[in-house]
């Protein structure tokens, strides 16, 4: 059902844990849909030097909350925000249609990451975040 | 919690299949490599599979207490529910459309009875409250005078809770309404008398106790009027086409017979002995709970919430440590839903996503149960460290 590379990160992930007085704190998710992820972000000229996560979800939660973490680290914020959760998809050689889903959260937890930290460095939040409430596939959103 | 290099291997999840015992095994081998002759065939290979087809009718009828021309041979669990429910319900539909269930049936007879919804018919379907029983009063509040027929299972494949069905089925004769229970969980794990329980019709499946796969069986009380399902070449007295399934009918007699045994029935008593302890062990791992109620359920059965965490990852981390159990959580199927069995019982969506089945069989061992005790603990606690539901309640104390 996983690939190998989805196993990996489920059973090493990495960047588990938190940042204390971090610069940005993402979460993402709904405990009634079963996924629910938090980013932490530490961030230093406009680059992210840290991220750790936490999540609540399947293995492919898990798996992609870890690499999207690895996909944003030492990045710029601009090319954070670009991350995609087909990028995430690729990076884990794929997800099976229904855990799509997971993917799409990921993504929306690093911009949630990210709009906090906006927030709270007074900067205007010119990026979608998506839906801040669940993943989209309990079609409610 | 073991490392990767411990080979230890723990199946404990004897409700979704059982392995075929070698003992059985070896009683049907012959049913596939000499007497393999056709039971419908009139030459003597033919009537050598026809003799161990009724033979294999007549032992099973022994078991169950019932008479030989009862016992329906089908392909699976799944068959018999269809057959027995849409036949039941279709044969008898001049008395009224209107059926009883459970909010926690298999999914063979809720789609089923959505089906005969489809077509006309009514349906309404009891709670089981917090300990996953159906109460008497219920239904008898149900019954309508357009009742035709209930449908209630004898024991749940999620949480193991076994119905009063006796005294269930005796509710409805008082009304004039037929009795079919989906006992494909219960068959070999429990006592089952059909003549003490009264029921019309039960469907059981080869491969829960120790068969193979693609067997199934239909007791059908004489003089109850039920449609074909199957419509073929007049096989199983013309109310079941299709050739039939001899080796698998011969293992499902044999396992039968071996799990009703003297040895059957000291099994019982040593796997429920097994499932107290390691329920013990498991219910002392903090925000663990277990659903439905602990006495009236199938010996070897074990479902527990485990808060925090999500069933499919907790599952994987088993898997990889050798252990192969089950979750409630739909999240490793095709539905993102959690258990429908779990939301009966009151269960929060959040609750019912960790949900862990263990179901214990005759092989398992004491060894097993320490084994799967400290690795469900190592895997709890590895996966609520990442959790940042737990992380809450952590920062809230």
């Amino acid at each position: 059902m996983y690939s190998e590379k989805v196993m990996d990160h489920f059973t090493n992930p990495r960047n588990v844990g938190e940042i204390e007085n971090a610069d940005g704190i993402g979460e993402v998710g709904n405990a009634k849909c079963g996924d629910i992820m938090r980013m932490y972000l530490k961030i230093d000229n406009d680059i992210i030097t840290d991220v750790k996560f936490k999540t609540f979800g399947c293995g492919a939660a898990i798996a992609t909350s870890s690499m999207a973490t690895e996909l944003i680290k030492g990045k710029s914020i601009k090319d954070a925000l670009k991350l995609t959760n087909s990028a995430v998809v690729e990076a884990l050689d794929g997800l099976p249609p229904v855990k799509i889903h997971c993917s799409v959260l990921a993504e929306e937890a690093v911009k949630a990451a990210l709009a906090d930290y906006y927030r709270k460095t007074g900067r205007e939040i010119d990026f979608d975040t998506g839906c801040d409430g669940c993943c989209d596939a309990c079609g409610k959103h | 919690m073991s490392t990767k290099n411990e080979k230890r291997f723990v199946y404990c999840d004897n409700a979704a299949t059982t392995r075929v015992l070698p003992v059985i095994a070896a009683e049907i081998m012959p049913y596939f490599t000499e007497n393999y002759g056709n039971p419908s065939s009139l030459y003597s290979k033919g009537r050598d599979a026809k003799k161990a087809l009724d033979d294999s009718r007549a032992r099973i009828a022994a078991v169950l207490n019932c008479l030989p021309n009862e016992i329906y041979f089908t392909g699976g669990g799944s068959e018999g529910d269809n057959w027995a429910i849409k036949g039941a319900a279709k044969a008898n539909q001049k008395k009224g459309k209107h059926i009883i269930s459970t909010k926690i049936e298999h999914p063979a007879v809720l789609n089923t009875l959505s089906s005969l919804e489809k077509e006309g018919f009514e349906v309404t379907l009891l709670d089981v409250y917090e300990n996953g029983i159906v109460r008497a009063e219920d239904f008898k509040a149900a019954i309508r005078p357009d009742t035709v027929l209930a449908a209630i299972m004898t024991a749940n494949n999620e949480i193991g809770t076994v119905q009063p069905i006796k005294e269930l089925c005796a509710i409805a004769h008082e009304n004039g309404v037929l009795f079919f229970t989906d006992a494909v969980q219960a068959v070999g794990h429990i006592d089952i008398d059909l003549k003490d329980t009264g029921v019309d019709m039960m469907s059981f499946s080869g491969h829960k106790i120790h068969a193979p796969k693609g067997i199934g069986v239909l007791y059908l009380k004489n003089g109850i009027r039920v449609s074909n399902l199957v419509d073929g070449g007049g096989q199983e007295r013309k109310k079941r086409g299709g050739t039939e399934n001899v080796p698998g009918a011969v293992g499902t007699a044999c396992a039968l017979e071996l799990m009703c045994s003297d040895w059957g029935r000291t099994k019982r008593a040593e796997i429920l002995s097994l499932r107290e302890e390691l329920c013990d062990e498991l219910l002392k791992i903090p925000y663990i709970r277990l659903n439905g109620d602990r006495n009236r359920r199938l010996p070897g059965n074990i479902n527990i919430s485990c808060e925090f965490i999500e069933g499919e990852s907790l599952i994987l981390w088993l898997d990889i440590n050798g252990i192969c159990a089950s979750t409630g959580s739909a999240c490793s199927t095709a539905s993102l839903d959690p258990s429908h069995v779990l939301l009966a019982l009151g269960l929060s969506h959040e609750t019912a996503h960790g949900s862990l089945r263990i179901t214990l069989d005759v092989e398992n061992t004491c060894e097993d149960i320490e084994y799967i005790a400290s690795t469900v603990r190592g895997v709890v606690e590895k996966l609520r460290a990442m959790s940042p539901l737990y992380d809450n309640v952590l920062k809230s104390k």
